[in-house]
């Protein structure tokens, strides 16, 4: 059991929860994730880590209440407990000094970067850091940024804060030289800032959330293909190239299960209200 | 020794064990195989003939006093014939459902020359049933010898060892990926051929003799094996991690949409109890018109659960019927109960709809080639002869092989770069002082009673080490 140490709601529907789990937290990275599950008859949901504290013993994640399992799960609260937490999975990010990286991060996503932005600032590197989402209200964790990057941009796809849409990254690329670059977000974002980025030769690392079931390599429901090859998200990433990857396999892949997903979520919320017992929280 | 004489009169037919009709169960996923009745277990136990030299336990990976617990029940001790199997079995509920009994045991019974051998899975069964009905009693326990063993893998081999040495006196924690103990009984094999609740009860046996499991920590991540042997404090570590890494079959297409690996399907079916979405959160997609590839028993078990969900399932194997290595039991349950096996045809190639779902493939047809040194028949490709077939799921079931999470995480540990898997010797051994596996992940992917026997085997020698160790 993993008790809920601190919960936040970082903006509408994306909650940040702290929980005690002191040997995950010893071996978590940037870039690694977890593998959450509550509840008899919930799934196995992977949460890339947003944080650690080795001394608190605590490892934090957050999460977008899309479908029926994260609605679930964001109605525990502080003080109560998580059935099980697997982690830490996958690699961890390649963090050293490369020069100068930029971080780009999009809705919930944007949790996890900035403890890239934070490592990568950490190990001498001058970071800057673009925060996308849709709109102004979504975009989350604005002043965490400025804390560990020198430089904070922010996108909105509807331009109601900061620029619209990722164009002025290309500006930026003309204008800065980038030697890293590091995406977190949806895959639409990722495959986008990968191909702005193609042609100005940024290596550029994209952290895979493909669709898992048991996150340590034994279902192969996460196979991405990258430079032509089949690899595991879960094992083999979850950061890959992103000049390498097959996006427009992957978008057709996540959305294999859409229309049970649906169902799920549209069930959960008709149940959400009453005490027939579905909703364990 | 006075039963050793043969009955007058010898029955040459075993006591059936009733099943569910084909019809009706092919649409549950309740158990297929319903058990003896006590009476069914007496008449069958009768005609066991008590041999004096059994050759029956000679054709046990783990040496279970069968004649001994046979006659156990003809007189009615069960408790007291339970424990018999569990001085050298400590999953007998699992074993007597699951075991390949025609080829061990049951192939060296003596009446099996004149007739039907005696059916010892079915009697096994009948006891652990009976146990489970009737409450468990807990062996006993040698004094603390103070030392500490790791076993990673909480599946038949993990459990055996760790069953085997907490009696012996030694402090055993189990490491456990996955959220639920049983490995590949509660993950692979389905609820139909191993109800659950059969092996959550095992597994609770096993804690119950004070084994402390720790789920959800995925050994060579939380912690590797140098640091469980030097930070940890433990004295010996048995690896038995299994074999989970699914294959693939490289034809182009395979990452469409309803092609699930055989692994994928089982744990959303199985381990996630899909088939019970959306009761149960995790969904599993599946057409009416599916194509199992593979020959194996995990290739059964994969049709069969998908007959259940509804679906008409063609099995696509690359030999003929006479090479099937699935259990013959499962092929016959399976084709009662609606499949249809194509032979000698292999996938070529996988085509998708306009939202990446699979709706064709592209087979090939396949002849055999003459045995080689071995006696194993290989294939090749008949040239020319491809069809198309229209599909909408496929599932892959051809093989798996050692999650290599430790193997990368663990120096100096020898492994086979060919396939995966850790090499040991004849107990079980590795390269490494203290360190032991056994099961799949230093055969590749076998039987559950032999995943058994290896860790019954490793057990002997880690408390040799572990006796001789100051």
């Amino acid at each position: 059991m993993y008790k809920i140490v601190s919960k936040t709601e970082l903006v509408p529907k994306i909650k940040l929860f702290e929980v005690e789990a002191p040997d995950i937290a010893a071996k978590s990275h940037p870039g690694q994730f977890l593998i959450v599950i509550h509840g008899e008859k919930g799934e196995r949901i992977p949460l890339t880590i947003c944080g650690y504290d080795t001394k608190k013993g605590t490892v934090s994640f957050a999460f977008h209440e899309v479908g029926k399992t994260t609605k679930d799960l964001g109605k525990l609260e502080q003080g109560q407990e998580i059935d099980n937490i697997t982690g830490p999975l996958g690699n961890p990010s390649e963090i050293k000094k490369f020069g100068k990286v930029l971080c780009v991060g999009g809705s919930v996503m944007i949790a996890p970067l900035l403890l890239q932005s934070k490592a990568m600032k950490e190990a001498g590197n001058h970071v800057t850091t673009v925060l996308g989402a849709r709109s102004e209200p979504f975009i989350m964790l604005e002043d965490e940024a400025k804390k560990y990057s020198d430089q904070v941009y922010v996108a909105t796809d509807d331009g109601s804060k900061g620029y619209k849409g990722l164009d002025f990254l290309k500006e930026l690329l003309t204008k800065e030289k980038f030697d890293r670059c590091v995406v977190m977000g949806p895959v639409i974002l990722m495959k986008d800032v990968s191909e702005i980025t193609k042609p100005y030769n940024i290596p550029t690392m994209v952290t895979l959330t493909p669709i898992m079931i048991d996150g340590m390599g034994m279902c192969g429901v996460c196979r991405v293909t990258v430079e032509g090859k089949m690899l595991f998200g879960c094992v083999d990433g979850a950061e890959f190239d992103g000049h390498q990857v097959d996006f427009d396999e992957l978008i057709l892949r996540q959305r294999t299960m859409l229309p049970e997903e649906r169902l799920s979520s549209v069930l959960a919320d008709m149940h959400g209200g009453c005490k027939c017992g579905r909703n364990k929280a | 020794m006075a039963e050793t004489k043969p009955k007058p009169k010898l029955n040459k037919k075993a006591v059936e064990m009733a099943k569910q009709d084909p019809k009706v169960r092919a649409k549950n996923f309740s158990e297929v195989a319903l058990g003896y009745t006590e009476a069914e277990a007496q008449e069958e136990a009768n005609r066991c003939l008590q041999c004096p030299n059994p050759l029956c336990r000679q054709g046990c990976p783990v040496e279970v006093p069968i004649p001994q617990f046979i006659k156990c029940i003809k007189e009615k001790k069960y408790a007291e014939g339970i424990q018999v199997i569990k001085t050298k079995n400590a999953l007998p509920a699992v074993c007597g459902r699951v075991c390949p009994q025609e080829s061990q045991c049951q192939a060296k019974c003596v009446i099996g020359r004149m007739g039907e051998p005696v059916s010892i899975g079915r009697l096994e069964r009948f006891l652990a049933d009976w146990e489970r009905d009737n409450g468990y009693q807990l062996p006993p326990k040698e004094a603390s010898t103070g030392k500490k063993v790791a076993v990673i893998g909480a599946g038949p081999a993990g459990l055996t060892v760790a069953a085997d040495l907490v009696k012996l006196g030694h402090e055993i924690t189990m490491f456990e990926a996955l959220h639920i103990g049983g490995g590949v009984l509660s993950y692979g094999i389905p609820e139909f051929r191993l109800p659950k609740a059969v092996v959550n009860n095992e597994v609770n046996y096993v804690q119950k003799l004070g084994v402390d499991l720790r789920l959800g920590n995925l050994i060579g991540r939380i912690h590797t094996i140098p640091e469980l042997m030097k930070e940890g404090g433990y004295d010996a570590v048995f690896i038995g991690s299994g074999a989970g890494l699914p294959q693939f079959t490289d034809c182009p297409g395979e990452n469409l949409g309803g092609i699930y690996s055989a692994n994928e399907f089982l744990i959303r079916v199985n381990l996630m109890k899909a088939f019970q979405f959306p009761e149960y959160d995790t969904p599993i997609r599946i057409g009416k018109h599916v194509v199992v590839i593979g020959g194996g028993n995990v290739a059964m078990d994969c049709a069969r659960s998908s007959m259940r969900l509804g679906s008409s399932v063609c099995l696509l194997y690359r030999r003929s019927r006479d090479e099937l290595p699935a259990r013959h039991e499962e092929i016959e349950n399976a084709e009662e109960e609606g499949l249809v096996c194509k032979f000698l045809a292999a996938p070529v190639e996988f085509y998708g709809d306009s939202k990446g779902w699979v709706k064709a493939m592209k087979c090939i047809a396949m002849e055999l080639t003459e045995p080689d040194a071995r006696g194993r028949r290989g294939v090749k490709v008949v040239p020319g002869s491809e069809f198309v077939m229209d599909v909408d799921t496929v599932i892959i079931a051809i093989g798996q092989t050692p999650n290599p999470i430790i193997q990368r995480t663990t120096d100096g540990l020898q492994n086979d770069p060919r396939h995966g898997t850790i090499c040991v010797n004849e107990v079980g051994k590795t390269s490494l002082d203290g360190v032991y596996a056994g099961g799949d992940v230093a055969t590749g992917a076998a039987t559950v009673i032999s995943a058994m026997g290896a860790g019954k085997r490793a057990a002997k020698a880690m408390h040799e080490y572990l006796t001789n160790k100051k």
